[in-house]
């Protein structure tokens, strides 16, 4: 569904991103792990449209986006949640989930039923529809940037550092939540320091070490061959 | 009695003149982070379409919205010219283009009209006076209130009821993040440019309605008004820039009245002190804007 071939990524003579490649399948749910500083977001910006890319190409879905500006690439079917959680903070909660799906704004009744669905699964958010998004807590304002993604009813969805910062308590109905939407059927590439976590949830993962990747593998494969912690703390 | 009604007539017409131009600037600001030099030549455009039209017997309000019209078409022309161009490199190559395109203009009003103050066609009513409580009022400056009220609450909708105008405010945060929801950043930026111009137009009729005549450097006060208006009010808030706009006038308002006419000739310098008083309180700006946002 998304395949990345020798990616690389710079800000001036910074390589933040060395020639990496890697697919992500039809359904399936892949974790990106790697240190602070390995290259996760740059490689997530990248994919987004929000980074050139400075060699390297993206294939969604068959489709070459490598040169594809951000709108380009959600009008193609992937949605991304970067790790700032940019929520519109003066705009309402019902206003950022409507601009979500500002690539279907001819399609009201589609986005009212495609909301609703959202609003089961974060009835939160239901409750402050007419909240400046500012004003939710840093779990309601991620829940609001995830579910603002799936209103572009988007086929590939791209999570970075989804529980970055927030309570345990919040980051499982995070973590619950992603494996709802892999249940769902969608494609998800997911970023995360909370290694364990994501190995729990995801289908495959790779490490990412100063902007290469150093391991690949099934999430038991990567559990049980890798010195995680390694990795992890820079070792 | 009549004292405070002229007064207060004065400050809102005033006010809302300025509360237009500072809108027009700010609209641009807010999206990409760089002031639009050539916003008071837009207010020029409006002012010569007018001049240029007074021969051909049209009725006064359709070259009015013929003035209107050029504004908006230049204001995107700033944009394709000046912007679009330079835009992803440096915020100095493009205050430098939007400078050069401000002189460009200006100087083909010298070039090919004349750099002597031409005549623009008014209506009647621009120069009729009504009494009010006793105060002897110009009717354009109720014709200025008016026009303020109507745009201000025109725009007012636009930004918070219209797709376009929630994908604008959402553009002035975080540009990027609205554009990975697929907003189009050129479709943004041009509605903004032609939002811009739209106002530097009515602001333009209003504006030289009050002297009668247009010439090339027409619109350095009024680029100068907003600009203030848009530091006091905070930079990058659209209220912001309404309520600096009508302080400003208050303050120019006030000097007029009570400075003697000795001292009425420096009303700018004690202006700009009260200026620098009020960023010395709030450096931000009376409304800071979103706390995010980085320019694109
Ligand atoms: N805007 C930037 N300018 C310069 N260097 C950057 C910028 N963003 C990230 N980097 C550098 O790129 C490298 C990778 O960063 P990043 O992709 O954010 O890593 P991760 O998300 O894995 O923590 C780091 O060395 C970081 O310092
Ligand atoms: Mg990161």
């Amino acid at each position: 569904m998304l395949d990345i071939r020798d990616l690389s990524v710079s800000y001036g003579t910074i390589r933040a991103v060395r020639g990496i490649s890697f697919t992500v399948g039809k359904g399936e749910l892949v974790s990106l792990l790697g240190a602070n500083g390995a290259g996760k977001s740059s490689t997530i910006k990248c994919i987004a449209g929000a980074l050139k890319a400075s060699g390297g190409s993206i294939t969604l879905g068959g489709k070459d986006i490598t040169s594809a500006s951000p709108e380009q690439v959600v009008r193609a079917g992937l949605a991304t949640v970067p790790e700032t959680r940019d929520v519109f903070p003066d705009l309402t909660v019902a206003e950022n989930l409507m601009l979500g799906a500002y690539i279907h704004r001819r399609d009201q009744a589609g986005n009212r039923e495609n909301l609703e669905r959202l609003h089961t699964l974060f009835p939160r958010l239901a409750e402050r529809s007419h909240q400046p998004a500012g004003t939710l807590s840093g779990g309601e304002q991620q829940m609001l940037v995830i579910a603002r993604a799936l209103m572009s009813r988007p086929t590939v969805l791209l999570l970075d550092e989804p529980s970055l910062g927030l309570a345990p308590a919040i980051v499982e109905r995070i973590f619950e939540m992603i494996e709802t939407l892999k249940t769902s059927g969608l494609t998800i590439l997911l970023v995360e320091q909370n290694v364990n976590q994501a190995l729990a949830v995801a289908d495959r993962a790779y490490v990412m070490r100063l902007g290469a990747i150093v391991t690949s593998g099934t999430a038991n494969e990567i559990r049980a061959t890798s010195d995680l912690s390694a990795h992890y703390l820079g070792g | 009695m009549a004292f405070a009604i002229q007064f207060v007539i004065d400050v809102l017409s005033l006010g809302g003149a300025y509360a237009l131009m500072a809108l027009g600037l700010v609209i641009i600001y807010g999206i990409l982070r760089l002031v639009n030099f050539a916003y008071g030549e837009l207010i020029m455009v409006a002012g010569y379409t007018m001049f240029l039209s007074s021969g051909s017997g049209l009725p006064w309000i359709v070259m009015a919205v013929l003035a209107v019209g050029m504004a908006v078409l230049f204001g995107i022309l700033t944009d394709y010219v000046a912007f679009r161009p330079v835009r992803a490199k440096s915020v100095t190559a493009v205050l430098i283009t939007s400078f050069a395109f401000s002189n460009l203009l200006q100087n083909a009003a010298l070039l090919f009209i004349s750099p002597r103050p031409r005549n623009v066609p008014l209506p009647d009513i621009f120069s009729q006076t009504v009494t009010i409580g006793g105060a002897i009022t110009p009717v354009r400056n109720l014709i200025t209130i008016a026009a303020s009220i109507v745009l201000l609450a025109a725009v007012a909708f636009l930004m918070r009821k219209t797709t376009l105008g929630i994908a604008m405010r959402a553009a002035a945060t975080n540009f990027t993040m609205a554009r990975m929801l697929g907003v189009p950043a050129n479709l943004i930026i041009s509605s903004a440019f032609a939002l811009s111009g739209f106002l530097a137009g009515v602001v333009g009729i209003l504006w030289i309605g009050r002297i009668g005549t247009v010439v090339p450097g027409v619109g350095l006060e009024p680029l100068l008004v907003a600009f203030i208006a848009t530091v006091i009010g905070g930079m990058r808030s659209l209220p912001g820039a309404v309520i600096g706009g009508f302080l400003l006038a208050l303050i120019d308002t006030t000097l007029n009245y009570t400075l003697s006419q000795d001292l009425l000739k420096f009303r700018d310098a004690f202006t700009f002190s009260l200026v620098i008083l009020i960023l010395l309180w709030r450096p931000q700006g009376l409304i800071p804007g979103p706390a995010s946002g980085q320019r694109t």
